[in-house]
């Protein structure tokens, strides 16, 4: 039992570090925009897709331990573009919808999210692409549960990337800049900020991360599909509400805390209901917990306090 | 002092002129309704089936404008209501438990239970504002469809249901596209003159304020929790409506019919068209489902197409196609109704 509910931690670690990655994207933006990025699930598509060019260059032409140093450079390659498709797209389709209705930018989003899911589709392949194992067979014994060296990578580099953002967000002047404009658009434009830079920064980083966790994705499950990201993404998006939208630690637990209820929980649900309901409610069961939470929680585990006021934006749409 | 009224409001000063104008007020709209029957008459098909999608989706525009255009409440979740009454007419008239229902009670309770949902659902999520509301209804949307789903003793799982009955109204089986337009058509025009008597009563002007100030709307003394929940049940009615039509329609319904998108193509109807106004969501569903099948001919780059005609068009009008301005009763003027 003790190996069964070790074996069910790690599972939900990983999917959670996945959930978490993407979860940023969606809290950055909306925190400064408060825009819903239906494109971003599509940035971890694309993520997952680009790679996998990236990663058959890469076993083509290295080996050894100048394969590690590759991987690297794939990850970063695949981040850096995938970042900047991030920022094309907040300049190209948002930037100049900023004054208009709230809802205008949203369904931009969403054509935006049709062209890049249809451009894949077409471009590189209606079918999954089997998605290849850049990382050693590795496995260990854990306490009765099996750890995959692909599960340790997955939340070890997870973790760091979240570690370095928490630095760089609180840290650098251009994390000053980002929680400035997330904080207040108006005010942070009043005290001479250029508001575009952080806005363009948050696109980058948020794109990329999510990219990142298109590679763990479609690495731990062994395919990339162009139709990955909806439900990756909704999943991702339940989590940064369930951190607190806006939040980026409030994401970050959000994620975790998602993989494991959805984890824990669908494991539970057949044991609860005497077997009459099995795991393909996973889903609902996430959707379930976004809507609870949302009625007796609004503002998340790490948001702030939303008091009814504090709800109000005038003319929202 | 009839002279006096007429000069105050503009109107035709002789007799004559008015009754021009009322010839005119009556023979503009059968000159219409003539030219739609000859061309319904004579188009193939496909155009026909084409149209009656746009009318489905007017519908169901019609339905989400009220919540979305009129009270400012974004739902997401719109397909929800779609795929209750579609569900509604699959199983109360198929062979699936072998009930077989009329069609126009099934309408009735379609809509029925829709609007049930929609007032069961409003009641604890009305609360919420905003985006919040958006994505609880976003939720309830994808627990609906993932519900249908799975119920498989209920709703026959992913296969979905299929030999549905072929509805039959006084004595009339409708089965061609062409028998599903004299349907539809009387359906929109009764549900665009209901939603614009209301858009212009004093529950619409209350949707109106708390669309503009929530908060100074409760002061002069709106009821805004009643008020929304009629917009969210009356919007849910609808819904449920034309999703028995769609079951009737298609003959055939399944899970994947009412996805994420179906709620979002129908939000991206009346935005498309212009948020609040009837004339922009005829205008928006038109151009919507038009437009896809016009790019027919692009075969797979159709979808790639029509995401990017959907940005361009939200770049160059925000606002929608369809100025406020442009509103039913500016038809109604155009006609000389007014």
């Amino acid at each position: 039992m003790a190996g069964f509910l070790l074996q069910q931690l790690v599972n939900a670690l990983t999917i959670g570090a996945i959930y978490a990655l993407i979860a940023l994207g969606y809290t950055m933006v909306y925190g400064v925009l408060r825009l819903i990025n239906f494109a971003h699930s599509e940035l971890f598509m694309l993520g997952a897709h680009i790679s996998y060019f990236l990663l058959a260059v890469a076993a083509a032409n290295a080996g050894g331990a100048a394969l590690t140093l590759v991987l690297l450079l794939v990850f970063a390659a695949t981040f850096v573009v995938v970042g900047l498709i991030g920022v094309g797209i907040e300049a190209a389709a948002y930037r100049p919808l900023r004054g208009a209705s709230r809802l205008a930018p949203m369904l931009s989003a969403l054509g935006v999210s049709i062209v890049l899911q249809n451009a894949v589709m077409l471009f590189v392949s209606r079918r999954p692409l089997p998605f290849p194992a850049f990382l050693p067979q590795l496995s260990f014994e854990l306490g009765g549960a099996i750890v995959t060296a692909k599960q340790l990578f997955i939340v070890g580099f997870s973790a760091l990337l979240m570690v370095g953002l928490t630095r760089f967000v609180n840290a650098t002047s251009f994390g000053v800049r980002i929680r400035a404009v997330s904080e207040n658009l108006q005010t942070a434009q009043l005290l001479g900020i250029n508001i575009n830079v952080p806005i363009s920064l948050i696109f980058f980083i948020g794109a990329g991360l999510g990219a990142v966790a298109g590679i763990f994705y479609s690495s731990y499950y062994g395919i990339a599909v162009f139709s990955m990201g909806f439900i990756v993404g909704l999943k991702a998006f339940t989590a940064a509400i369930l951190g607190g939208i806006g939040s980026i630690p409030g994401a970050m637990l959000g994620g975790f805390a998602l993989g494991l209820l959805e984890t824990f929980g669908t494991g539970l649900l057949p044991i609860v209901s005497a077997g009459s309901i099995g795991t393909e409610y996973r889903d609902i069961f996430s959707f379930s917990v976004l809507v609870v939470v949302l009625l007796f929680r609004p503002s998340g585990l790490l948001g702030e306090t939303v008091t009814e006021e504090g709800m109000v934006y005038k003319r929202d749409f | 002092m009839t002279s006096d009224r007429s000069a105050l409001n503009g109107a035709a000063a002789s007799p004559a002129l008015d009754r021009l104008g009322r010839a005119r007020a009556i023979a503009l709209p059968l000159v219409a309704l003539a030219a739609a029957v000859i061309a319904v008459l004579n188009a193939p098909t496909y155009y026909v089936r084409v149209v009656d999608m746009v009318l489905i989706y007017v519908l169901l525009g019609t339905g989400l404008n009220m919540v979305v255009g009129y009270a400012g409440l974004l739902d997401l979740g719109f397909v929800a209501f779609y795929a209750i009454g579609a569900y509604s007419y699959a199983i109360l008239a198929s062979g699936q438990f072998d009930i077989h229902l009329h069609f126009a009670l099934v309408l009735v309770i379609g809509g029925a239970l829709a609007g049930l949902a929609g007032v069961l659902l409003g009641i604890p999520v009305l609360r919420l504002r905003g985006d919040y509301l958006a994505i609880v209804t976003l939720g309830f949307g994808e627990i609906v469809r993932l519900l249908l789903n799975n119920l498989d003793w209920l709703t026959n799982g992913p296969q979905g249901i299929s030999r549905i009955d072929e509805p039959r109204i006084l004595g009339f089986a409708l089965a061609e596209p062409q028998d599903f337009f004299w349907l539809l058509l009387p359906l929109v025009a009764i549900a665009f003159t209901l939603v614009w008597r209301l858009e212009c009563s004093i529950l619409g002007l209350g949707w109106a304020a708390i669309r503009e100030d929530q908060d100074a709307a409760r002061g002069i003394g709106i009821n805004t929790t009643f008020a929304k929940l009629l917009a969210f049940g009356l919007s849910a009615t609808l819904g449920g409506v034309a999703g028995v039509v769609f079951a009737a329609f298609q003959r055939f319904v399944d899970p994947v019919s009412f996805s994420f998108w179906e709620s979002l193509t129908v939000v991206l109807i009346i935005v498309i068209g212009g948020l609040g106004n009837l004339v922009g969501v005829a205008v928006g569903a038109a151009a919507l489902i038009v437009l896809p099948e016009l790019l027919r001919d692009y075969a797979e780059y159709r979808m790639l197409l029509y995401g990017a005609g959907l940005v361009a068009v939200i770049l160059m009008r925000p606002r929608g196609l369809i100025d406020r301005r442009y509103n039913p009763a500016w038809v109604m003027r155009l006609l000389g109704w007014r």
